[in-house]
């Protein structure tokens, strides 16, 4: 499901609820917010619980990285993990050991889980933080123009190329950027974060980060403005019959006064909110550019961990993942909450 | 729905049911005509035919023994040349024939895993938007669940454990991609739910199966067409990520497999590029005729929708 699709569900049945139902407290709205984002949070633990415990024939085998695991083994494994005590049992010790933040240990190193993910949060949020930013401010300001002169030939044009960029995987993207800028004209560098020398200190670290962070971070800026300049763009769009919009004209407000001060605010709240429920569909994005570039983040970890196979930090990764956005969810929920009152449904 | 039904004047000759075909053909025909207008729609319908024929057609096409890298006597990462019109792979293989084999598993699995998630998001969504309450209440939870929790990782970790086939792939897109649907379908059941024909409807006795199929999804059906047309640009989206991320079935290669192998052998980045571009042009190119095609539905159908092109 695009996330364009889910926003415009969502979207609509915001609408139809609003109708019906009566406003209720503050308080009581952001308590409700928050114990469902609790309660999503508890069910990926379930899920990841019988998904790598449950269902698979022989959970120690998925828990150790070993074709060949003697009894010995088998039962300290076994002991570890209470394999054999009762389900209810189990998962309580899970719940616990996930909560100590005892992922388990990768299968490839045999270093906890936790510390591999520590170590490559931050490329992670460099990159996706970078680009995010990025294409916000890219993206929403071609979406204004393009609603703004609807059928221009910049409208035009920007819709055009969004639609195709929202068509592409990003990964394409991303490899035919590696053989364009890379290796036909190689004045990118092909992967990595840093120089195999670690790219100098001070000035020249930063200089030589940045440089490595550019194709990756063009490559994802470039898909996501795409989606939310159609966003803000059909945003802006619903706003445009509005009766409010006619008041102001009516009161002899120039154009620009009129779209920077009436229209935009009101269609930059949805956009910038379905901009923070989109994080899921930021992180797939991270997860194939980072395997392209290589770049030594939470995206690249999965993928190696995924062809290994390496399944607690697959776990992880997946429960990181979901975590970050559920939070960001609730954030985006508990902003929208504050700022629209129209919202304010219990 | 662009006619709605049940209001046709009882006073005629002709039977019930010829009235109502009349009134289908009359619907669809202004259906047409408003869908012709969107000149980049009609051109995606028309690369689809042409894309879903050549498919179809591809055991005439192209020999299916080329598929196999045993049999290959043909360079490898060799460019165009006259046996093999876009080069050919790391194993010696046309890539044009892999191309339109590719194509069969990329649609195919686009289709089947839209068909999946259309019927779960429309079942889920009239239930939910016509029995409201409870219901509603925990299908709405299990559809927010699954919209909140990410797609990727969670294809990756459902497709990983289960191992790789296309039945597998077919399920993990399916069971990933219906919630939005769901909650699409259930806004306009409910829309729906408060009509006075279905109020008479139950005054005459209609249990809620009869409702829900009869009264229910004929009305939220044009919603849900155009929904299927977008969500199979998104399905084949998610299957060339999943392909090309190392999950999908090893037998069978789609566009996505392709991909994966140009990239991870290094062929198509530095042998053969046509082999990593094609493949990447013949996505780009069906999602976004599914995209077009879906829209020029909607705006076919909903006049608010027109007024944005």
């Amino acid at each position: 499901m695009t996330a364009l699709q889910a926003g415009a569900g969502r979207a609509a049945e915001e609408r139809f609820e609003r109708a019906d139902s009566r406003p209720t407290g503050l308080l009581r709205s952001l308590a409700v917010k928050v114990g469902s984002a609790l309660l999503t949070l508890l069910f990926v633990l379930v899920f990841n619980f019988f998904l790598f415990r449950v269902l698979p024939a022989n959970p120690a085998k998925n828990l150790t990285r070993s074709n060949a695991l003697t009894a010995a083994q088998l039962a300290e494994v076994n002991k570890t993990f209470g394999l054999g005590r009762p389900l209810p049992s189990q998962f309580w010790n899970y719940l616990v050991q996930t909560l100590h933040g005892n992922l388990g240990r990768s299968f490839l190193n045999q270093e906890p889980v936790s510390t591999l993910i520590g170590s490559r949060l931050w490329p992670t949020i460099l990159l996706v933080g970078t680009s995010t930013v990025l294409s916000t401010i890219i993206g929403v300001w071609i979406g204004i123009r393009g609603a703004w002169h609807r059928g221009s030939p910049f409208d035009r044009t920007s819709t055009a190329v969004c639609n195709t960029l929202y068509a592409m995987p990003d990964f394409w993207l991303g490899m035919v950027f590696l053989i364009a800028f890379a290796s036909k004209i190689a004045i990118f560098p092909t992967a990595g974060m840093h120089n195999p020398d670690g790219g100098g200190a001070g000035l020249a670290g930063t200089g030589d980060l940045l440089w490595h962070l550019a194709l990756p971070c063009l490559v994802l800026t470039l898909v996501y403005l795409a989606e939310y300049s159609l966003i803000m763009r059909s945003s802006l769009l619903d706003e445009l019959n509005a009766d409010y919009l006619t008041t102001a004209r009516a009161k002899g407000l120039r154009d620009v006064m009129v779209r920077r001060r009436h229209a935009v605010p009101n269609a930059l709240l949805p956009t910038i909110t379905l901009i923070m429920l989109n994080l899921g569909f930021v992180i797939s994005g991270a997860i194939t550019t980072e395997t392209v570039f290589s770049w030594p983040g939470l995206g690249q970890l999965s993928f190696i961990a995924l062809n290994a196979p390496d399944y607690p930090v697959l776990e992880g990764a997946f429960l990181l993942f979901s975590a970050a956005v559920i939070i960001a969810n609730l954030i985006a929920d508990v902003l929208l909450t504050v700022f629209d009152p129209r919202v304010r449904v219990a | 729905m662009t006619a709605p039904p049940a209001t046709a004047p009882a006073p005629a000759p002709p039977s019930a049911r010829q009235l109502s075909w009349a009134r289908r053909r009359r619907a669809l025909a202004a259906f047409w005509r408003e869908f012709r207008k969107d000149r980049s729609g009609v051109a995606g319908l028309i690369f689809l035919t042409v894309l879903v024929i050549l498919a179809l057609a591809a055991p005439l096409l192209a020999n299916s023994r080329g598929l196999s890298a045993a049999l290959s006597t043909n360079p490898a990462n060799a460019g165009p040349g006259w046996h093999y019109p876009l080069g050919t792979d790391a194993d010696g293989r046309s890539v044009l024939t892999e191309l339109i084999w590719g194509a069969r598993i990329s649609l195919l699995i686009g289709f089947t895993a839209t068909l999946l998630c259309v019927v779960i998001g429309a079942v889920v969504g009239i239930v939910a938007g016509h029995y409201g309450k409870i219901t509603d209440n925990l299908l709405m939870r299990v559809t927010d669940w699954f919209l909140v929790v990410p797609f990727l990782p969670l294809a990756i970790v459902l497709a990983k454990t289960l191992g790789p086939s296309l039945g597998v792939i077919i399920f993990v897109i399916g069971i990933t991609s219906w919630p939005g649907t769901a909650r699409i379908i259930r806004a306009q059941a409910m829309a729906v739910e408060t009509r006075p024909y279905l109020e008479r409807s139950r005054a005459l006795g209609a249990g809620h199966t009869h409702q829900m199929i009869r009264h229910v999804l004929p009305n939220v059906m044009p919603l849900l067409l155009a929904n299927t047309i977008l969500t199979v640009a998104g399905t084949i989206l998610a299957e060339t990520t999943l392909s090309f991320l190392g999950l999908g079935d090893p037998l069978r290669p789609s566009w996505g497999e392709m991909l994966n192998e140009a990239f991870f052998t290094g062929g198509g980045t530095a042998g053969n590029q046509i082999w990593l571009i094609a493949p990447g042009v013949a996505i780009i190119l069906v999602v976004l005729s599914f995209t077009m095609v879906g829209h020029a539905l909607e705006s076919a159908l909903d006049p608010k929708l027109r007024e944005r092109r």
